[in-house]
């Protein structure tokens, strides 16, 4: 089978690319292991909600999401949204196709699939962040008894196994698994590490149309100053509900939640937490304080309704294992392409790529912060879509100039 | 990397050195491999004198300018000879001296002038644990609490913002704050 293009990921980044290549007039597929948006289907616990409001949620060439502007989608709504814009512009997506290898060929690539082999000149990688959860070497220290789910394995509290809750890690997924098993009744120790906290809403807006407004979204991945490090930062500590509450550290210890510091070791059926609890509360609630002092020089203003520091609380640096009937991981997840060629990556299996460009007619997007901050967000793939199409249009007519 | 304001500020710290080496070992971690090393020889009693002269790394083996000599002893309320701080003051010495220099890399980088920066280092201790007086009592510290007074031309959240930066990237911080694994033997 020939094609110009493969597309590899039926998500909304694989979604964008083919609808810039279908403007393009660019003969394409996008091979989808499963069908559209399997990750929304498949991978979500059932009360998660987008962290990003509806009116942000713009696919290219979509209208508005609809509804209320300041809402937030459930996860079959997106996919229900991605279905939709799939159907809309009749996407050439080849679902229940796995692919199994990307080879370089003397025209181009040969990409071999369960269901044979497509030949073409372009292969654009949008499979996404959540290859594997990324799940501490200590984990295999732990008791057997002992439940272990990771945020993407979570669904709800009922499956995890009755009982104190021991949950590693405070960014959205971290935070948003703690409040609900809390709310369910449970007993939930937090381990804290690196985390960014933010208010829900600040000066009656959500904080993303404030980072929106500010250009923080649209910051570039050549103009940042430490690119490394703002690929890794946590996901922000937000909640879309209803009600716009906000949820981070303070708002969980109040509710009952018990934190304490980076989950470090495991040493005689006993938890290892570190003592630096206080200064990653510290460090969340200056970088917070920071956010909020520019929208108020934004608006030139003076502060107003700033949430509190963060109270530390007593220090735990050891709890029994034996209290707690189960953990969850929401230490984040990771890419994997055991289909690309290894000399693509980087030592830490990361695809090497400049602003989303992997060189010789290979492209990447939906990574964090691919080109800008919002890469990662699902609107923020748009506009990357856009570039890189533009890019892979020129590479396809250097190409055939030259052959 | 840097700003373009850190040009103007001196804090005596070769900023542009440091995130070189950042830059380089990031591409080459065997030459990130360091060793550190102490010497310590018994004097009499609880005194022993530590020596620090040499150290492994970047692919060599290097020596200090000159040794410098770490004398250990108890004070006399413990009815010895006090020739010098108890090695968990040594250990407070240890974390000032790594948080101190992590402020000033952080300032100059983040193009912030020092004028004076002074740290108090206190740690709580409870004996009974290393008199063995009660089984529930660790022999280390229960907290170690650090007060710095720095004189900057910066706000105080930024100064904040410094020292937290500078705990986050401190190497002793982590060693006292995360377990180490620590073996010893007998030659």
């Amino acid at each position: 089978m020939h094609t110009s293009v493969v597309v590899i990921g039926g998500g909304q980044a694989g979604l964008a690319m083919s609808w810039w290549l279908t403007r393009a007039g660019v003969d394409h597929v996008v091979l989808e292991r499963g069908v559209v948006g399997q990750s929304w289907r498949e991978r979500r616990w059932h009360s998660l909600r987008l962290l990003t409001p509806n009116w942000m949620n713009r696919l290219p060439g979509a209208p508005d999401v609809g509804g209320d502007p300041d809402g937030y989608l459930g996860a079959t709504a997106v996919v229900d949204l991605l279905d939709g814009y799939a159907r809309s512009f009749d996407a050439p997506v080849r679902p229940h196709t796995t692919v199994l290898g990307v080879r370089h060929t003397a025209s181009g690539f040969r990409v071999d699939t369960d269901g044979g082999p497509w030949r073409c000149r372009a292969v654009v990688v949008a499979t996404g962040t959540e290859g594997e959860s990324r799940v501490p070497a200590l984990a295999a220290e732990l008791d057997g008894d002992l439940q272990q789910v990771t945020a993407l394995g979570y669904r709800e509290p009922g499956q995890v196994a009755p009982g104190a809750v021991l949950v590693v890690g405070a960014s959205a997924s971290g935070v948003q698994i703690a409040d609900e098993l809390r709310r369910a009744g449970r007993s939930v120790t937090l381990a804290v590490g690196d985390h960014v906290r933010v208010p829900r809403t600040y000066r009656g807006r959500d904080i993303y149309r404030w980072m929106d407004e500010l250009g923080v979204l649209d910051e570039r991945y050549d103009e940042v100053e430490d690119l490394a490090r703002a690929r890794r930062l946590p996901s922000l500590q937000l909640i879309g509900t209803p009600e716009r509450r906000s949820l981070d550290l303070a708002t969980l210890s109040a509710a009952g939640v018990q934190l304490t510091g980076r989950l470090v070791g495991v040493a005689r059926g006993r938890a290892l937490f570190s003592g630096s609890l206080a200064n990653f509360l510290k460090a969340g609630d200056l970088k917070q304080a920071r956010l909020l002092d520019r929208i108020d020089a934004h608006v030139g203003g003076e502060p107003v309704d700033r949430p509190g520091p963060t109270p530390v609380p007593a220090t735990v640096t050891e709890l029994d294992l034996a209290r707690f009937s189960a953990v969850v991981w929401a230490t984040g997840h990771r890419p994997r392409y055991p289909w690309l060629d290894p000399a693509l990556l980087d030592r830490r299996g990361a695809i090497r790529h400049e602003g989303g460009i992997m060189g010789g007619g290979m492209y990447v997007l939906g990574l964090p912060f691919t080109r800008r901050r919002r890469s990662n967000l699902l609107a923020g793939v748009g506009p990357d879509a856009e570039a890189l199409c533009g890019h892979l249009v020129e590479h396809l007519g250097r190409a055939r100039s030259a052959a | 990397m840097s700003t373009v304001e850190s040009s103007v500020v001196d804090n005596g710290v070769n900023v542009e050195a440091l995130l070189g080496a950042r830059q380089a070992l990031a591409e080459a971690p065997e030459a990130a491999q360091f060793r550190w090393r102490a010497r310590c020889e018994w004097v009499n009693g609880t005194h022993s004198r530590t020596t620090i002269h040499d150290f492994s790394g970047l692919g060599a083996e290097h020596t200090h300018k000159s040794p410098s000599v770490i004398e250990g002893d108890h004070p006399e309320v413990f009815a010895s000879e006090d020739h010098g701080p108890t090695p968990t003051e040594t250990v407070l010495a240890a974390l000032a001296g790594c948080l101190t220099a992590g402020i000033a890399a952080v300032a100059t980088n983040r193009g912030i002038q020092l004028r004076s920066v002074s740290a108090v280092v206190e740690a709580d201790h409870d004996l009974r644990g290393i008199l063995g007086a009660d089984p529930d009592v660790r022999n280390g510290f229960d907290g170690v609490r650090v007060r710095y007074e720095i004189d900057a031309d910066a706000s105080r959240a930024d100064v904040e913002a410094l020292v937290a930066q500078s705990q986050k990237r401190s190497a002793v911080f982590d060693i006292l704050t995360n377990p180490t694994a620590v073996t010893v033997e007998v030659a």
